[in-house]
């Protein structure tokens, strides 16, 4: 059986902040008062949440108006298992809600205590509020039926963080900020796993194209000239040389070298696509284009599927290679 | 103008889960062998590549640009991509063909569904002040759509259950299928909901997906296929992103979009609605007869590779001219939440 592709966790995040503008700014400012503001359109209807713009004429709308934290349910469906950030975070219904003043509904989460008999079409429900509103759509924490009401209160998802007004905490909300995590499975190549593989026993696996012969590492699963299956496999060896580089003098988050250092694309010997690495072992200012590089190994027993087995490269002394041998490759 | 068709279209196995890349390159390349076998095009002649597929879907930026190497994009090619299902991006080639800029173009789409949480992934395609920092998931959100055409009686349980029994039934015949085969309306019904109230068989699978398609300008197609499928008219339309402004149980870009192109004398139909109730909706909105056959390939319920199941449903009824079966058919893409953004292409032979 042939060897399965390597697959690992990928998990990222970042938190979305986002300007709200002038419209959007009054609703999140009025949310963080436990108040609920909607926007007059074109034809007089009401829209809750508002919008910068009529969905019929696309006209510019700015007159918000005050609607009740109450209202009606139009339809709703059923959550037996919340997702990670859902509002709720025991069974409940997703709803949308026509608030009373308002002619459009609003999507938001009911909670019955986790019953999904005591959810339907017409119910009356009205917003629990966060405890510490920010001025976000989450400062409605959920609804409830009006008519019993669960007796707990819901577990609810981490509450977004407070944005920073420039008038103080007070003033008009400009900013609302969501953080955003997903989780991925990402799975390397056919290619990718061998090359990863060797690594972790300390080789060098490229792939050459059977079509130009031209040969890659990593290993590419098809060659972007010719865009056919590369197949043959090739060793290289750990030297090479610096075809071109930068030398980094700007410090960053996460960074972990202290600058100034030197990224360069290093083109192993054999190989016809360089790969960035890191240059080490002599000045920053030493580094030249053509110089002659070894790979510097990490101890073998810390060694795993990774090109961090190859901590960096360093000079080798050897005379630099002429311009002209790896012009092609810049 | 010029008139546009297609002359080739090819579709990797739908399949819940591959080993492959989130690139896309192990779905692409053998699909994009079939193509060339069928037309005798190699990747020289094509003049223009468009693709379709999502970041959001991949986890990571700039995804697509390693699907170009499924390509082999040297020297440099005249290439482009949106960020939609590839329905989108077979109109951005149809109009380079119209306007006289390349006679040929090579249209992907791709997308491995199965690499994240698809249902809440597609959270982030909602309005991203009041709506996606909820995380309301895509299947809730049809699920309520749904509940307004059960409970206003537009369409029944029994409705629903009736056109899952038919796609999986149909995709018994088509290879490239998720699953397919005889069920029992009676069993569907017996199943408790999922998302309430919505069932399994209501709900399109996780798909894991690519699909391709040809087109060239109708004076190149003669020699690329025996029975061209002509564009005869292709048009989109959106509705508000605003979920409660709208009326779920209508699709009124779908209507607008039909009306453009002119549905009268179709035969055949290819809906992509990821929900049974949703193809009661478009079917609707495009006022296709009773006798109009819908998804004889089974359709998305069947197989619902994301950001190529529109591309593959043009495909599918353009394979029905190419091959002989029909002389005017129709194909339809959607996107968004609950069929927010809809395509309309009807193709006929040439």
């Amino acid at each position: 059986m042939p060897e399965q592709p390597l697959s690992a966790p990928l998990d990222i995040g970042f938190d979305y902040t986002r300007s709200v503008g002038p419209v959007l700014g009054r609703f999140m400012t009025a949310l963080a008062q436990r108040r609920v503001l909607g926007v007059r359109g074109s034809d007089g209807r009401v829209h809750v949440p508002p919008v910068e713009y009529d969905p019929g004429t696309a006209e510019p709308l700015d007159e918000l108006v005050d609607v009740a934290a109450e209202g009606t349910i139009v339809s709703w469906s059923w959550v037996a298992e919340p997702l990670a950030g859902q509002p709720v975070q025991r069974p409940f219904a997703w709803a949308l809600i026509r608030l009373d003043g308002a002619d459009t509904a609003l999507l938001h989460a009911v909670d019955t205590g986790g019953d999904p008999a005591s959810v339907h079409t017409g119910q009356r429900v009205r917003i629990r509020w966060a405890d510490k509103p920010v001025g976000h759509i989450r400062d409605i924490a959920y609804f409830v039926p009006i008519t019993d009401p669960p007796a707990d209160a819901a577990p609810t998802a981490p509450a977004p963080p407070a944005a920073t007004s420039p008038d103080g905490d007070a003033g008009p909300v400009d900013t609302v900020i969501t953080p955003v995590h997903l989780n991925y499975t990402h799975s390397a190549s056919r290619e990718e796993s061998r090359y990863l593989r060797a690594l972790a026993d300390g080789r060098l696996l490229a792939q050459r194209c059977p079509a130009c012969g031209k040969v890659y590492i990593p290993p590419r699963g098809a060659c972007p000239t010719c865009g056919v299956p590369t197949t043959d496999e090739v060793e290289l060896p750990d030297t090479g040389i610096v075809t071109t580089f930068c030398i980094v003098n700007v410090p960053f988050l996460g960074q972990r070298i202290t600058p100034p250092y030197v990224g360069a694309y290093i083109l192993l010997d054999g190989a016809d696509i360089p790969f960035l690495h890191l240059v080490l072992g002599c000045e920053a200012s030493e580094v030249r284009m053509g110089m002659r590089v070894r790979a510097a190994w990490t101890p073998r027993e810390e060694w795993s599927t990774t090109l961090e087995n190859i901590a960096h490269f360093e000079p080798t002394g050897e005379a630099d290679a002429p311009y002209a041998s790896y012009a092609h490759h810049l | 103008m010029t008139e546009v068709a297609v002359v080739a279209f090819a579709q990797a196995p739908n399949v819940r889960r591959t080993h492959g890349t989130t690139n896309g390159v192990e779905m692409l390349v053998p699909i994009f062998d079939e193509v060339y076998t069928r037309t005798g095009l190699s990747k020289t002649d094509i003049g223009f590549w468009c693709s379709g597929s999502s970041d959001y879907l991949a986890g990571r930026a700039f995804s697509f640009i390693s699907a170009v190497d499924a390509i082999g994009a040297f020297p440099p090619i005249h290439e482009s991509h949106v960020e939609m299902d590839a329905a989108w991006a077979l109109y951005e080639a149809w109009l380079k063909i119209r306007m006289g800029e390349v006679d040929t173009a090579l249209v992907y789409g791709f997308g491995k569904s199965s690499a994240g949480e698809l249902r809440r992934v597609l959270s982030l395609q909602l309005d991203p002040y009041t709506v996606a920092p909820l995380w309301p998931d895509s299947v809730s959100i049809a699920a309520m759509q749904a509940r307004l055409g059960l409970e206003s009686g537009r369409w029944t349980e029994t409705d629903l259950a009736e056109i899952a029994a038919r796609s999986r039934r149909d995709a018994a015949g088509n290879p490239r299928a998720q699953f397919g085969g005889e069920t029992d309306v009676a069993a569907l019904l017996d199943t408790d909901p999922v998302a309430d109230p919505l069932r399994r068989h209501d709900i399109a699978p996780v798909t894991d997906g690519a699909a391709v398609i040809v087109l060239a300008s109708a004076e190149r197609a003669r020699d690329l296929a025996d029975r061209p499928a002509v564009i005869g008219g292709i048009e989109h339309r959106i509705d508000t992103p605003s979920l409660g402004a709208r009326d779920l149980t209508t699709s009124p870009s779908t209507r607008l979009a039909g009306e453009a192109v002119g549905t009268d004398g179709v035969e055949i139909a290819e809906l992509h609605a990821p929900f049974t109730h949703q193809e009661l909706i478009v079917r609707d909105e495009l006022g296709l007869a009773d006798a109009v056959r819908i998804n004889p390939s089974g359709g998305t319920l069947t197989g619902n590779p994301m950001f190529s199941a529109g591309l593959a449903r043009i495909g599918e009824a353009a394979q029905r001219i190419l091959d002989g079966e029909a002389t005017r058919t129709l194909g339809h893409a959607t996107s968004g939440p609950a069929l927010q953004q809809n395509l309309v292409t009807v193709l006929e032979r040439g």
